[in-house]
């Protein structure tokens, strides 16, 4: 519980600072964010009431605790760059809140592919003892790490797309109107971010199992009669899953970062286009919102694992 | 790079033959084993594709078999020929001449940025690691909590700071690749510090500069090349991950990454504009990395593992 307790207050901490780095950092930018908004025609009079009303006349430290505050409460604030209609501006989490979901479920689209086949895949290549299918796991994987996230999109989009015909390049489909739909085309996006991870977590695996192996432990089980399947399945994998975990982990933080790429590949409403499109035209407060946002998932995810480490072994203190 | 490697075999060895052997191993174990070993095939494969690489890439610096802005409106989308080995883009200029600027360009800002962070790696890492203190913990809480981030968003942070263009690129990428060599560096520093060879030679009150760069930098090399391996292959990727996005070397400069993006659109009457980029860049990661398995096994023959 202690253990708990001190993860919980570093979690915390390392929020607030991400928080304050990303809010102050984007105070220092040059540039008039109002006279981006208003365009250089506007009077001097409505200029400054709109600086009133972002509250742009605070010091920084100010504006950034009302931020702050405002997050709390679940007010994210207002993009300068999207608006409702002509008097009302678009607020972050509305913005947000409708791009969500497209990620999230890539997100668990791809890491349920990653789980699914690099785990029965690094077992069977730890197990195999055939030399052909070794050399030929090995160069496969390696090629497959090579190829960055964004060409391996472009190559799924090309063979599923265009020459197999499997899906409609282009054609998103919104989960509000057909979720089977857009879970479908969501798959080809998700492959196009697996593949490269399901490569790294097998050699992983892999490499994980072969040094197990060779324990003492598994010399005893062997020795008391048990099988080689039990062996495998119940001695060896469960002590290679350790730093699989980890891995895992840093994985679920990269598969974060991977679907920036690939939402702009496949053109998905998600929140890395968003991100992009956003510091492109320096929309900083939604910028701000989603640096937050994603690293509250990492960081929550490192969490995750840190727990999931203590449950599944217990001498970790 | 192979000059390098030669100059440094004897320390390789000294490596994995532990500490103390340092003298010893520095004239028994590298060297000699070293002459009449035949490279490894890893070493064989990385070093024609990554010279294949290197060679066009810097040709591309001084010459183009076309130009690589002339567009040609009667040469739109002309598939792979004699004339056009990769065939043309949208505007009829001629791919090939694209990716070889593009790869010397790639190439640069990623040897950039792996010197400047590697640089700065050894520079805090080695202060860090052999003093320890207030610096070493702060230095350690920052970089603990750069690594766990996801690189291309904090590029993505810092470019939206800075701005877009190909010095600032250079500059968020170096400050993003930095931690991962300063935690290794340090590491290795750690570990070296209190060796009895160090212990001796501040006995000799050898001055502090000098035990840091002479005597214990030439030990960690082989463990600080592997990781400028890995770096220059993700500086590799996050650069053209940058130019596809927009962001990292503008048009109409040829970068792959925004070779691919162009392409996008054509992907259907004209698949090649997009496949000779990207596979240049497998090419390219993939040699670079066989390159470097290759050295890694050597160097492990090398003291007889």
């Amino acid at each position: 519980m202690k253990y708990l307790g001190k993860k919980i207050i570093t979690l915390i901490m390392t929020l607030f600072l991400v928080s304050a780095a990303a809010f102050l950092a984007f105070q220092i930018i040059p540039g008039d964010v109002v006279s981006s908004i208003l365009g250089t025609e506007a009077t001097p009079e409505r200029e400054e009431a709109l600086r009133e009303e972002l509250g742009l006349n605070d010091p920084p430290l100010v504006r950034y605790g009302k931020w702050a505050a405002g997050v709390l409460r679940g007010d994210l604030g207002i993009s300068y760059r999207y608006s409702k209609n002509m008097n009302e501006m678009m607020p972050v989490a509305e913005l947000i809140g409708d791009k969500l979901p497209v990620t999230l479920w890539l997100a668990v689209l791809s890491l349920g592919l990653i789980v699914a086949v690099s785990i029965p895949l690094g077992v069977l290549w730890a197990k195999s003892g055939s030399r052909a299918l070794d050399a030929a796991l090995g160069v496969i994987t390696q090629a497959t790490m090579a190829v960055p996230s964004f060409f391996l999109g472009i190559l799924v989009t090309w063979l599923f797309g265009i020459l197999l015909k499997w899906f409609a390049p282009g054609g998103y489909v919104s989960y509000k109107e057909n979720f089977p739909g857009f879970l479908r085309y969501l798959l080809f996006p998700a492959i196009s971010i697996a593949l490269p991870k399901i490569a790294m977590t097998a050699r992983f695996l892999r490499n994980s199992m072969l040094t197990e192996m060779g324990s003492d432990y598994v010399r005893t089980a062997y020795s008391k009669g048990c099988g080689r399947e039990r062996v495998m399945y119940r001695h060896v994998l469960r002590n290679a899953m350790m730093p699989v975990i980890t891995f895992l982990g840093m994985i679920v933080a990269e598969i974060v970062a991977g679907s920036i790429v690939v939402e702009q590949v496949f053109g998905l409403p998600g929140i890395g286009r968003l991100l992009i499109s956003s510091i492109s035209t320096r929309d900083f407060p939604v910028v701000e919102i989603l640096i937050l946002y994603i690293t509250f998932v990492v960081i929550f995810v490192y969490f995750l694992v840190d727990v999931l480490y203590k449950v599944v072994d217990p001498r970790i203190s | 790079m192979g000059l390098f490697r030669k100059k440094r075999a004897g320390y390789k060895g000294c490596h994995f033959t532990g500490v103390a052997g340092f003298h010893a191993g520095r004239e028994a174990a590298g060297m000699k084993k070293r002459n009449g070993k035949k490279w490894n095939k890893y070493l064989y494969a990385g070093i024609v594709m990554t010279g294949i690489a290197v060679v066009l890439g810097v040709l591309g610096f001084f010459w183009t078999p076309y130009s690589t802005t002339a567009m040609s409106a009667a040469e739109k989308f002309s598939g792979p020929s004699l004339r056009h080995p990769f065939g043309t883009d949208n505007f009829g200029r001629d791919i090939f001449s694209r990716v070889m600027q593009g790869l010397g360009t790639t190439m640069v800002i990623s040897s950039l940025v792996v010197f400047c962070s590697g640089l700065a790696g050894i520079l805090l890492g080695a202060v860090t690691g052999y003093f320890g203190g207030i610096l070493d913990e702060a230095v350690m809480r920052i970089t603990d909590a750069l690594n766990g981030f996801p690189s291309i968003l904090l590029t993505l942070v810092i470019i939206s700071l800075l701005g877009t263009g190909r010095q600032n690129v250079i500059i968020s990428m170096s400050l993003v690749f930095t931690p991962s060599f300063v935690r290794i560096v340090r590491g290795e520093f750690i570990r070296l510090r209190d060796a009895d060879y160090i212990k001796r030679a501040r006995m000799m009150e050898v001055g502090k500069f000098r035990i840091l760069f002479v005597h214990i930098l030439p030990n960690i090399f082989s463990v600080f090349w592997v990781s400028v391996m890995i770096g220059f292959n993700n500086a590799i990727l996050a650069e053209s991950g940058m130019s596809y996005l927009g962001i990292g070397v503008q048009p109409p400069d040829a970068s792959l990454g925004n070779m691919l993006s162009d392409a996008q659109g054509y992907l259907q009457s004209a698949p090649w504009c997009a496949l000779v980029p990207g596979l240049t860049i497998v090419w390219l990661v993939l040699g670079f990395s066989l390159f470097s398995e290759g050295i890694r096994r050597q160097g492990a023959f090398d003291s007889g593992q």
